[in-house]
């Protein structure tokens, strides 16, 4: 795209920014995506004044290149502005229609001022809209990307939560698994539990799987390679919750868990761990 | 020449390193360690790898070469107080030490090994072992 | 992503695995991993490292450290113009050696990392490159 070409479009954002943002605003008012439940309309009016400021001094510069420098204020006022509308709780279409609605109201005005010349309204609206395109998609990526960090915090939250280690008695601990088991998940698992062996001085630790609800050959894997590194640290692990299903499976599969401990129950694992402990539960005497 | 020292108390000979080796220093401790149960009956051999930052499959290897001829000579080693970083490495890097005792402390592996002497002889086998006598 | 920062050591003699390993951590530790990640590429490092000084006949490592928008990076390269891998795939098996008994190196390395990239031709020398990432 030649300078001189863009800076038509420059020069219409220029002399008549005024009347393209009220119609621009109006426009935006009148359509549903923009969501005036979780926007309020002064704000919406800002952020529209604003941009289309930005968006005449980006222009000036002549590139189209709106990852280039003179983009940058552009982009980081839209950037925000994604951001801020992936938390409130609009859609990607619904972020990317602020930018795309100004389209409309720029084409009428392309049309007013161009006249009859044909070939520049075809030519400057085609600029226009590859322009608005760029941009548009640019708010969606932005919009993905904040939406990509909230799901990964999300799923570190839930990563931890889901793997307490609970002290059943002096020096045995309980390590209740629920959900599907996989190596990043393992690694929390492990680093949680060997902390707790750390801080309990815990020789028994008794992992529960009933809440697993596969066990392959990478689960098992998993679950063998915590018991190992439980075992490094002096403490034996005994799994326990094993389901009839689960036992079919480990048979099916050929694993190898001869070198675990595996109880049916978690009770079960309980009083092979308190036998190990040299501990014993004893009926107190009746009260009288 | 540096080396690993070597402690006895009792019969048990005490090993606390606490220096990252380069391979020749650990191939040293092997030899030394091996002379020394030798020299003096030694029962016992406890490995404390506590300040150890780092065991790579060297290392690893190290510890495992030790268990295995202290047992030849019918001593009993036990590796003390490996850092849950490293355990974690350990285990993801393919190692899982099955041929050697473990305690979390000195202490527990004081106590694991009075067992075994109390027993009349090294325990055979592998893993840690809560088994009292009678 | 941009390197910030390179450095070269000589991977020659077992001292310089220490010096290696030592390196590694210290970069760990600036580019902020956890103890754990640190533990990883220390470790990983160490075992390349030694296979550098051992099949390699000596050679260097180039230390990156990556920086991108939502991560840090921890990139290391070992190069030797040594015998060369005829078939990395099957030095990639754990177990498998031609020196004497250490296996898991390779393999380790690579279960250590998130990137791994072997080059390597007999004749040729070997190149191995990991990255962490936090």
């Amino acid at each position: 795209m030649s300078p001189e070409r863009k800076s038509r479009i420059a020069e219409l954002l220029d002399q008549h920014e005024k009347e393209l943002l009220a119609s621009w605003i109006d426009r935006q008012l009148q359509s549903v995506s923009t969501r005036r439940d979780l926007i309020d309309e002064t704000e919406l009016r800002e952020q529209s004044r604003q941009l289309l400021r930005l968006l005449g001094e980006a222009a000036v510069s002549g590139t189209d290149d709106i990852q280039g420098s003179a983009w940058e204020p552009v982009r980081e006022v839209l950037g925000a502005m994604s951001r801020s509308r992936a938390r409130l709780g609009f859609t990607p279409s619904e972020t990317a229609m602020f930018v795309l609605s100004l389209k409309e109201p720029l084409f009428t005005l392309l049309r007013q001022q161009l006249g009859s010349d044909a070939r520049a309204i075809a030519e400057e609206t085609w600029n226009a809209t590859v322009l608005l395109d760029r941009l548009g998609l640019y708010t969606t990526e932005v919009y993905q990307k904040g939406r990509e960090e909230i799901i990964v915090r999300q799923q570190q939250d839930a990563l931890e939560l889901s793997t307490p280690v609970v002290q059943l008695w002096d020096g045995i601990l309980g390590l209740p698994l629920i959900g599907t088991l996989d190596s990043a998940r393992t690694q929390v698992v492990m680093e949680s539990l060997l902390q707790r062996i750390v801080d309990t001085g815990a020789r028994i630790a008794i992992i529960d799987i009933t809440g697993v609800p596969t066990v392959d050959t990478l689960v098992a894997q998993h679950l063998l390679k915590t018991v190992a590194a439980a075992r490094l640290m002096g403490a034996d692990c005994i799994i326990s919750g094993i389901r009839p299903q689960i036992a079919q499976t480990v048979v099916h599969l050929g694993l190898d868990l001869t070198t675990v401990i595996t109880k049916a129950t978690l009770a079960d694992a309980f009083a092979v761990a308190l036998q190990r402990a040299g501990l014993a539960v004893v009926r107190a005497a009746a009260p009288r | 020449m540096e080396r690993i020292p070597i402690l006895k108390m009792g019969p048990v000979l005490l090993v606390s390193i606490q220096v990252d080796m380069h391979d020749q220093l650990a191939l040293t401790l092997q030899d030394d360690l091996t002379d020394r149960i030798v020299k003096t009956h030694a029962r016992s051999v406890l490995i404390d790898i506590s300040s150890l930052e780092v065991v790579d499959s060297f290392i690893g290897r190290m510890l495992g070469n030790i268990a295995a001829m202290s047992r030849v000579l019918d001593a009993e080693t036990v590796v003390v107080g490996m850092r849950p970083a490293v355990a974690i490495t350990l285990v993801e890097l393919g190692m899982s030490l099955s041929g050697v005792r473990t305690a979390l402390n000195v202490e527990r592996a004081m106590e694991m090994l009075q067992v075994a002497s109390a027993n009349g002889h090294a325990a055979m086998g592998e893993g840690t072992d809560d088994r009292r006598p009678d | 992503m941009t390197v910030a920062r390179t450095e070269k050591l000589p991977v020659q003699t077992s001292e310089d695995i220490v010096k290696v390993r030592q390196a590694v951590r210290a970069w760990a530790v600036q580019l902020g991993f956890s103890l754990v990640d640190q533990t990883k590429i220390v470790t990983a490092a160490s075992e390349l490292a030694r296979n550098t000084v051992i099949y390699g006949g000596g050679g260097t490592v180039e230390l990156e450290s990556l920086l991108e928008p939502r991560r840090r990076g921890l990139r290391l390269t070992f190069a030797d113009q040594g015998a060369g891998i005829a078939n990395t795939e099957q030095a990639l098996k754990d177990g498998f050696t031609t020196g004497n008994g250490l296996g898991l190196g390779l393999g380790g390395a690579k279960r250590l990392s998130n990137e791994f990239e072997i080059h390597s031709q007999p004749g040729a020398g070997t190149t191995v490159r990991i990255t962490r990432w936090t």
